[in-house]
Order: C-alpha cells, then sequence, then structure tokens
C-alpha cells in the first residue's frame, strides 16, 4: 500500500470548513496517524486531542466519514475504501478549534445524572465484600468499564434533537451507581435521571450500544434505569 | 451512524405511527358519516375499488407494525433485557406482514 490519500480534515469552529491533504499512505496506518502526519509534516496549526494512541484513553475519538471512533484504533484501509477520508470533530459537542471539541457538556452530564458515588457508610474502614456472582454486581459489569470517550453520546440522535439530554455514558453511569452494594443514594441517583430530559428521553435507536469502541451497552442500562425509576414511582419514592 | 436494525425498527415505528396519526382524522369522519346511510353507502362503494383496499391492506400492515413494534419496545423497558432483543424486530415485521397477508386473504374470500 504505497502513494498518497487525500484526507479532508475539519479547520475552524462551528463554523468552519474541510481542508483536503495528501497523506502518505503506510501498511496498517490508523486515522489517528493521517491526523498527526498532518499536524507535524503539512500544518503545525492543525489543533486535535490525543493522548495514548493504542487505544486506552479515548481522547482521539473524532467523526470519521460520518461515524464517531477512536481514530487511534480506526485502520485507514477499513474506512477507506473509495480512497476517501474525512475527518470531523465529535459531534453533539462544541468545537473548540479543528478537530478538538469542548468536552465540558459532556463531563457535566455525568454530575447532573448524580452520577458519582455516594458511600453509605462513610467512615468504612474495611473493604466491602461483593461476590462477582451477585446479580446487581453483574449487571453493573459491562458499564463500569466505560472510560468517558464520547463516543456514545456523539452517535446518539436522541442528544442531537434534545440538547438538555443527560446522553448514554452519564446515564450508563448512574446506573452502575444504583447497582453499587456501597452506594448509599439509589434513590438519588433515580431521581435525577428521572427527570424529563433522563433515562425516559431515550428511543432505544441503541446507537450508543453499536458505536462503543470497547463494546459496552448503555441502551441496557438505560432500559434498566427506566424499570427502576418506574418501580421507584409506583412506590412514591421519587 | 444509523444503518443498524434497531434504527430501523424505530423509523419504521415512528413513520407508521405518523401515518396513523393522519388516518385517524379520515377514519373517524367516515364514522362520523354512518348516521347519514346514504352517504355511508356511497362511501363503501368507493372503498371497495381493488386501489383503496390495496391501500386499506398497507394501512393494516402500519397498524400492526406499530402495535408489535410498540409491544418491542415495552419488553425492552420493562422485562430483564436479553439480548434476542435484536431478533424481535424481525418477529415484530414477520409478525406485521402475515397480519397484512391475513386481512389481503380474508378481502378476497
Amino acid at each position: 500500500m504505497t502513494g498518497t490519500l487525500r484526507v479532508e480534515i475539519w479547520r475552524g469552529a462551528e463554523d468552519g470548513r474541510f481542508e483536503a491533504f495528501e497523506v502518505p499512505t503506510q501498511p496498517n496506518q490508523t486515522v489517528l496517524d493521517l491526523v498527526t502526519y498532518v499536524q507535524r509534516k503539512l500544518d503545525p496549526s492543525l489543533a486535535y486531542r490525543f493522548a495514548c494512541r493504542v487505544g486506552v484513553c479515548g481522547s482521539c475519538a473524532m467523526t470519521v466519514n460520518g461515524t464517531p471512533r477512536w481514530t487511534c484504533r480506526t485502520l485507514v484501509r477499513k474506512v477507506a475504501a473509495d480512497g476517501r477520508v474525512r475527518v470531523a470533530p465529535l459531534r453533539n459537542l462544541p468545537v473548540i478549534k479543528d478537530l478538538a471539541t469542548e468536552m465540558a457538556p459532556f463531563f457535566d452530564k455525568g454530575q447532573e445524572a448524580r452520577g458519582r458515588f455516594i458511600p453509605s457508610d462513610p467512615s468504612a474502614k474495611a473493604v466491602a465484600t461483593i461476590p462477582p456472582e451477585d446479580p446487581k454486581r453483574k449487571e453493573a459489569d459491562g458499564g463500569i468499564e466505560c472510560i468517558g470517550c464520547a463516543v456514545c453520546y456523539a452517535a446518539c440522535d436522541v442528544v442531537a434533537w434534545r440538547p438538555e439530554y443527560l446522553g448514554p455514558a452519564a446515564l450508563n453511569r448512574a446506573w452502575t451507581l444504583v447497582n453499587d452494594a456501597r452506594d448509599g443514594d439509589a434513590t438519588g441517583h433515580l431521581q435525577a435521571v428521572a427527570e424529563d430530559a433522563g433515562c425516559h428521553a431515550c428511543h432505544a435507536h441503541q446507537s450508543c450500544a453499536e458505536h462503543c469502541p470497547v463494546g459496552l451497552n448503555p441502551a441496557r442500562s438505560i432500559a434498566g434505569l427506566k424499570r427502576l425509576v418506574i418501580l421507584a414511582a409506583l412506590r412514591g419514592q421519587l | 451512524m444509523r444503518h443498524h436494525p434497531s434504527y430501523r425498527a424505530f423509523l419504521a415505528h415512528r413513520l407508521s405511527g405518523i401515518a396513523l396519526a393522519l388516518f385517524l382524522p379520515v377514519h373517524l369522519l367516515v364514522l362520523g358519516l354512518a348516521v347519514e346511510t346514504a352517504a355511508l353507502d356511497g362511501f363503501l362503494d368507493w372503498a371497495a375499488q381493488p386501489m383503496v383496499k390495496a391501500a386499506e391492506a398497507i394501512l393494516v400492515v402500519l397498524l400492526a407494525l406499530h402495535m408489535f413494534g410498540g409491544l418491542r419496545l415495552l419488553a425492552i423497558e420493562l422485562l430483564p433485557w436479553s439480548d434476542r432483543q435484536k431478533d424481535w424486530i424481525g418477529w415484530a415485521a414477520a409478525a406485521a406482514l402475515a397480519v397484512g397477508a391475513g386481512f389481503v386473504l380474508r378481502s378476497l374470500a
């Protein structure tokens, strides 16, 4: 695989445009490699975000040919079937510059969903024992692997239609907490996600699960929250 | 980004819902005609035409699709999660087509 590839990259903020670059191709090249080449060799003013380059940190998420992905884990040959790669910033987030988005709204929603651990016994000294076969531990099993890369948030059409919607990642986080035996505020978490823009705003498109780079299923977590919110409402706890 | 079965199921549910919402006022209007026998008979003659019957069969499929799609959503949201839930999309579509086929066969009988 030799020659060059036409790479179109978003430049500017919200009102920017795509700029084309010719990048030499390499075997097993990733989309992050393309962007890095442009920034190092062609235009040092290109802004983008990455850290680990090996699919651990999740900070290199961008929109590649219309699909949100981790660029470090996306091989060019898998996405450039028609010899073209178009790289844009993540959807549903404000663009700071070029490929770098403002992540604050995404993380703020984690707090709005009360996605923080509330210890049931802040003075506890012993480590809580939770058997791996515990049904609630199993429910939280997948969800706790989320590293907050915002790919699901960018893939979600409900977030695009209702910007105040908490989104898959924040709701998934809340789901892990209501299933955490050490957490002392399950009702508080449910109250936070029972709001108008909370779990019940989800239309079960399941684009979150389709696009999660580590194969998690936030749609499953959201469905679980919906059930618990209904039960809590019937019990008069909300 | 939207090329996956669950999104298509959402679209089918939403579009069939919109079509049914548009149909409902017409349906109620025809029901209103029932108090005037002559007007209703005139409408029923019109509705017996093959093209109208075919449109009616499509309407029945849409109604069934919306109903089975709704049952699928209720199952996703109220029952414990099942990884078979994507198969339910196929079952809902098949059941809707079966209801439509049943309607056509009944009309031909």
